[in-house]
């Protein structure tokens, strides 16, 4: 399986207002803490280490 | 005392930590030409002990040049995994070192201020040893020492300081500084087993590269009066040790093993002294259940560590083994566990070499080899050093998060590295595995150290598979052996076949579904019982060819 890049989420806007608001009111330091859960609990849900890579390479920009 | 007099009965009460050994004038400091001995190895630690001992049950006889009088100065390697009980069983001194050491199970994560997560072990059964045993490195060597002391084969020649190398084409010229001043001594081969800041290494003027970590860490070995079970506690960023990672591990003889980070700021003179170091223990002890406990200090030290290794474990007719070749940092146990899984890897090559059965080509295998194990070691070395001291914000920022998110969620468990405790090296890709030609299942490929499993002897007495493999070479063969295997060709080296559910038996099956066997199977073993072949079926010619592969002989 590769990293699916397509447009997938069930209801986009109701995710991204989700996710903005999850950050509400935190101090930077807190947003960037509640990320790296975020970040967490996503990788493991995924588990397969090559789409794991891919989006870690499509995040850092190295995929044309 | 004597060196001798360590073999007698009743050695047991020696004081390891205390002991000096006499200097003795050896006849070889006053021969005309310098003596020549097939194997000189210089280092009489963990190392070079279990490479002495593994040659001289082998025939060859060793001289182990070593430039101090005593053995290990503080407890420094505690912890010793299964496959290092494995070899000390194979050098006749496995019984005491299990028999002294703690063994452990439970270990305990706390992050901040409370506990995230405590796991078991969970060893597998069916192993005659533990996942790990804790004991103090001067035991372990005290241990070594009684048992190379009984072999006649083996002379270890205290303050004898190596001060000059040459390489020549068949054989190394050694110069060695004693108290009645130098002599030459001239050796086949010279295993460097020197520690850390190898002086065979200095002579020979090669490197040992790497990544050095930017911190201190403080042990302290503390004696306490409580009795308490041996578990592994870890903390990261405790609140009595802000921003800091802190060990306690258990040791016997009611000494406790407290392992501080302090930063790479510390004064490593300052933090040393009674005064700095009582303190932080009261204050660890007053953040568990033994508050108020009274203890007394019984070691300390401060360390920093690298990540390194040498390029090359082979240069000519010098072989590096242990601390001398590679580096790792205490996270993980793989410093001293590693060492002697060189001398395991080295002793039996080395021997084959010098007895004639094998070329000078299966030695650069030691170095392929332990070169590779080396890499495994020193990644996940890195990568738990790494985790416990986060080299930038945003790596202690996920590490943090790691260790939230354990406290409720169990794959975020597997996340948590404070270690990943010392495992040995499957040699995948060398080149005296004979490559699978059949299908097999589970993690007795070539290149594997062999699984033990419960078997039973002829008479039924309960055994081990490990302690029933040979010297030589191994064919293990599920069910009878058959007659055209009789004549294998061991090149000098035994061959010992062993029929599973004939020469032994497999009662709980475990042994059967660790090497995948069915009838007919057929796993042959190096003398270092690695597996290094395995057939659904085997001929006479298949087990020669495997046998000559393993020896470097084609």
């Amino acid at each position: 399986m590769h990293l699916n890049t397509a447009p997938n989420l069930e209801s986009p806007d109701d995710f991204y207002e989700a996710l903005i608001d999850a950050h509400r009111e935190l101090s930077t330091q807190a947003s960037e803490a509640l990320n790296a859960r975020l970040v967490l609990l996503l990788a493991n849900h995924i588990g397969s280490q090559r789409v794991l890579l891919e989006a870690l390479d499509a995040a850092r920009g190295t995929v044309r | 005392m004597h060196w001798n007099e360590l073999a007698r009965p009743g050695a047991d009460a020696v004081d390891y930590q205390k002991v000096v050994f006499d200097y003795e004038r050896r006849a070889d400091q006053d021969a005309a030409t310098p003596a020549r001995r097939p194997v000189a190895i210089v280092g009489a630690g963990p190392v070079g002990l279990a490479l002495a001992i593994d040659l001289a049950q082998r025939g060859v006889p060793v001289v182990v040049l070593d430039n101090d009088s005593t053995l290990s100065a503080g407890s420094r390697a505690i912890c010793f995994a299964k496959r290092t009980l494995e070899i000390f069983d194979r050098l006749g001194c496995g019984d005491r070192v299990a028999g002294k050491g703690v063994s452990w199970n439970t270990g305990k994560v706390f992050f901040r201020d409370q506990q995230v997560y405590s796991f078991d072990l969970l060893p597998e059964t069916g192993h005659a040893r533990p996942a790990f045993v804790n004991l103090q490195q001067y035991y372990v060597e005290g241990y070594l020492a009684e048992r190379a002391a009984a072999l006649p084969l083996v002379d270890v020649r205290w303050r004898n300081t190596v001060s000059g190398a040459e390489q020549h084409d068949d054989h190394v010229m050694l110069t060695i500084d004693t108290p009645d001043g130098p002599y030459r001594l001239a050796a086949d081969y010279v295993a460097a087993c020197d520690g850390a800041r190898s002086t065979l290494r200095r002579l020979l003027g090669l490197e040992s590269r790497g990544r050095t970590f930017k911190d201190r860490f403080l042990i302290a070995d503390v004696r306490m009066r409580h009795e308490a079970p041996a578990e592994r506690w870890f903390w990261f960023d405790p609140e009595f040790h802000r921003n800091q990672s802190v060990l306690l591990h258990r040791q016997p003889d009611g000494v406790w093993r407290i392992d501080f980070q302090l930063g790479w700021d510390a004064d490593p003179e300052e933090e040393k002294r009674p005064e700095r170091i009582l303190p932080r223990v009261r204050a660890l002890l007053a953040h568990s259940a033994m508050k108020d406990v009274d203890f007394e200090l019984e070691w300390a030290s401060v360390y920093t560590f690298s990540c390194l290794r040498m390029d090359s474990f082979r240069h000519g007719r010098v072989l590096f083994a242990g601390d001398a070749a590679h580096g790792v940092s205490p996270f993980g146990a793989r410093g001293a566990n590693s060492g002697v899984q060189d001398a395991d890897n080295l002793a039996w090559k080395l021997a084959a070499v010098l007895h004639g059965h094998a070329p000078d080509a299966l030695l650069e295998t030691y170095a392929r080899e332990r070169e590779f194990a080396a890499d495994e070691n020193i990644r996940h070395s890195t990568r738990a050093t790494d985790f416990i001291t986060p080299k930038s914000s945003i790596s202690r920022v996920f590490r943090d998060a790691v260790l939230e998110l354990a406290k409720s969620h169990p794959f975020a468990r597997t996340l948590v590295n404070s270690g990943r405790l010392s495992t040995p090296a499957t040699l995948h890709g060398s080149s005296l595995n004979s490559p699978d030609v059949d299908a097999f299942r589970g993690a007795m490929a070539p290149g594997a150290p062999a699984a033990d499993a419960p078997v039973t002897l002829p008479d039924g007495t309960p055994s081990w598979l490990l302690s029933q493999l040979g010297a030589g070479f191994t064919v293990l063969v599920a069910g009878v052996v058959p007659d055209v295997l009789k004549d294998v060709d061991g090149h000098g080296l035994d061959v010992r076949l062993l029929g599973v559910g004939t020469d032994i038996g497999d009662p709980s099956g475990l042994l059967a579904q660790r090497y995948d066997l069915r009838p007919g199977s057929t796993v042959l073993l190096r003398p270092d019982q690695h597996v290094c072949a395995r057939w659904r079926a085997a001929d006479a010619a298949r087990v020669n060819g495997a046998i000559r592969r393993a020896l470097a002989l084609h």
